[in-house]
């Protein structure tokens, strides 16, 4: 299997450990991905909320450089999903757009590839199967709350990924790796986003309620696929615990650093130590890092 | 009598833009019957002078520049609940860009912040092609005049090599670049789009 890679801004930066743990996965399973070239920033909430048509067009070429190669695109960032997904919406439905589009960018774009999330290209492509045979250190005992966020599920005739109200799939690939996804009610709650850099008294309230709600169902965790989620459930979490004077200690992950652990490799290697709320100790608890089989080194 | 006079005399002035703001939204503030299930659900509602549905209220009102001036269309998180909830399926995030979009325009910007961090987040792209985090946040801190916002999250940051100093540019031949040329000269061409 290969796809063109478009990691985005947040996996160059904030988001490194989404980066280094979606690559070993990747490769691990055997999918091909190349990455594009000069590849640029998908003009995130930023372009939406300035211009239309900017916020598609930006998107475009990176659609439009990838469908040069024939190849459909792996988003890791839910966030870059979202607008990619819908410059090839707008694409399709009209052809004044398309050719508009393809004008702006510098190139030809039919819009006849497609963006897809890494998550539904690895459990839905990949298959779940497929990952349950790689697992050599389950994640038994680790109860993990499933946070899909917004992005990757709404507007559903946008991303056409799970149920826009209960999704499933990530909670599937936490079951499959040897772990306990617990049913919860904020699911697809809003994190903020980037407002929480402008407006970081709105943030910490959403963020709380999210975490506070993760507690209360009896995870250990949270899992996500989103660098802005994570940003701000991780990030802004000591912020979130001095203002509403909690302790919460919910580490956070990317469901590809789960699978990466899960598949043997060593936190360090996917990251995982650079997250402000440690991980390890909660990992080390349950004992998945002493499970006896070998490390793997990243090659 | 002169009350309904004078919502005449609005509804006349408020028009255009009203016309403007649904053909760039695709909504038509029309089809929204009033139920609540938007507000209902929205997220970011308790930061909002008027809640989603009451925006759209002011719309069907004519009562377009009260929908300028509020904060909501700066706060709404473009989250998408509402829009997936809403059984007559008003696309309102759309509505809510519209209308900042439209704001700027008038000068009304009831939130500095949001306007200055966008402001900051796309000069980056257009320089460099993509986001440089670190340039963008100093930028922010600096134009929203608080220095030292987040100051004690940096030095985790660039000890575990999440915030780059330099930024990365990209080598397209100055293809973003054109592309924010071209969007900016066909608005002031009065294209639509
Ligand atoms: S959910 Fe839709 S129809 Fe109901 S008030 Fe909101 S916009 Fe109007
Ligand atoms: S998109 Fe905006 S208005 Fe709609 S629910 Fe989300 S924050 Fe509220």
């Amino acid at each position: 299997m290969r796809y063109a890679y478009y990691p985005g801004c947040s996996l160059h930066a904030t988001a490194i450990e989404y980066n280094l743990s979606a690559k070993a996965v990747a490769k691990h399973l055997g999918l091909d991905l190349w990455e594009i070239p000069e590849w640029n920033c998908c003009g995130a909430s930023a372009a939406h909320n300035t211009d239309h048509l900017l916020a598609l067009a930006l998107p475009a070429r990176n659609l439009a450089l990838a469908e040069k190669e024939g190849l459909d695109v792996a988003v890791p960032c839910a966030a870059c999903f979202n607008r990619l997904r819908a410059a090839e919406a707008a694409a399709r439905e009209s052809e004044k757009m398309r050719v508009r589009l393809a004008e702006i960018i510098e190139m030809d774009y039919r819009a006849s590839n497609r963006a897809r999330a890494f998550l539904d290209i690895m459990v839905n492509e990949v298959g779940l199967q497929a990952i349950e045979t790689m697992v050599v250190k389950p994640l038994t005992g680790l109860k993990v709350a499933a946070y899909y966020g917004c992005l990757l599920v709404r507007p559903p005739k946008i991303t056409a990924f799970d149920d826009p109200e209960d999704p499933q799939t990530l909670d599937k690939l936490i079951t499959s790796l040897g772990g306990t996804a617990v049913p919860w009610a904020c699911k697809t709650e809003c994190c903020s986003a980037s407002l929480s850099l402008p407006r970081t008294d709105m943030g910490l309230k959403m963020v709380y309620e999210i975490l506070r709600h993760a507690k209360e169902a009896g995870a250990d965790c949270l899992v996500t696929a989103c660098p802005l989620c994570m940003s701000n459930l991780d990030m802004r979490q000591a912020g979130v615990e001095a203002r509403y004077n909690v302790k919460l200690g919910l580490p956070v992950f990317y469901f590809t650093e789960l699978m990466g652990i899960a598949f043997g490799y060593a936190p360090k290697d996917l990251g995982v130590p650079r997250h402000f709320v440690n991980p390890i100790p909660l990992l080390e608890a349950r004992e998945i890092l002493r499970h006896p089989a070998t490390r793997r080194e990243q090659g | 009598m002169k009350e309904r006079l004078e919502l005449a005399a609005t509804l006349n002035r408020d028009r255009e833009l009203l016309d403007r703001v649904q053909r760039a939204s695709g909504v038509s503030v029309k089809d929204c019957y009033q139920c609540g299930k938007c507000s209902a659900g929205c997220p970011a509602a308790f930061a909002m002078d008027y809640t989603p549905r009451q925006v759209i209220r002011l719309l069907q009102l004519g009562m377009v520049g009260e929908a300028l001036k509020s904060h909501t269309i700066w706060v709404c998180a473009h989250c998408q609940t509402c829009y997936t909830r809403c059984p007559k399926e008003v696309d309102l995030p759309r509505l809510m860009e519209a209308l900042r979009q439209e704001a700027k325009k008038a000068g009304f910007i009831a939130e500095k912040n949001i306007d200055i961090f966008d402001r900051a987040f796309l000069s980056s792209v257009e320089r460099y092609g993509r986001v440089h985090e670190m340039g963008m946040m100093i930028q922010f801190n600096l134009q929203s005049l608080q220095p030292f916002k987040d100051a004690l999250l940096a030095p985790p940051m660039l000890l575990n090599r999440k915030l780059n100093i330099l930024p990365e540019k990209i080598k397209d031949g100055g293809a973003v670049k054109r592309i924010f040329a071209k969007v900016r000269a066909g608005n002031q061409g009065g294209d639509e789009h």
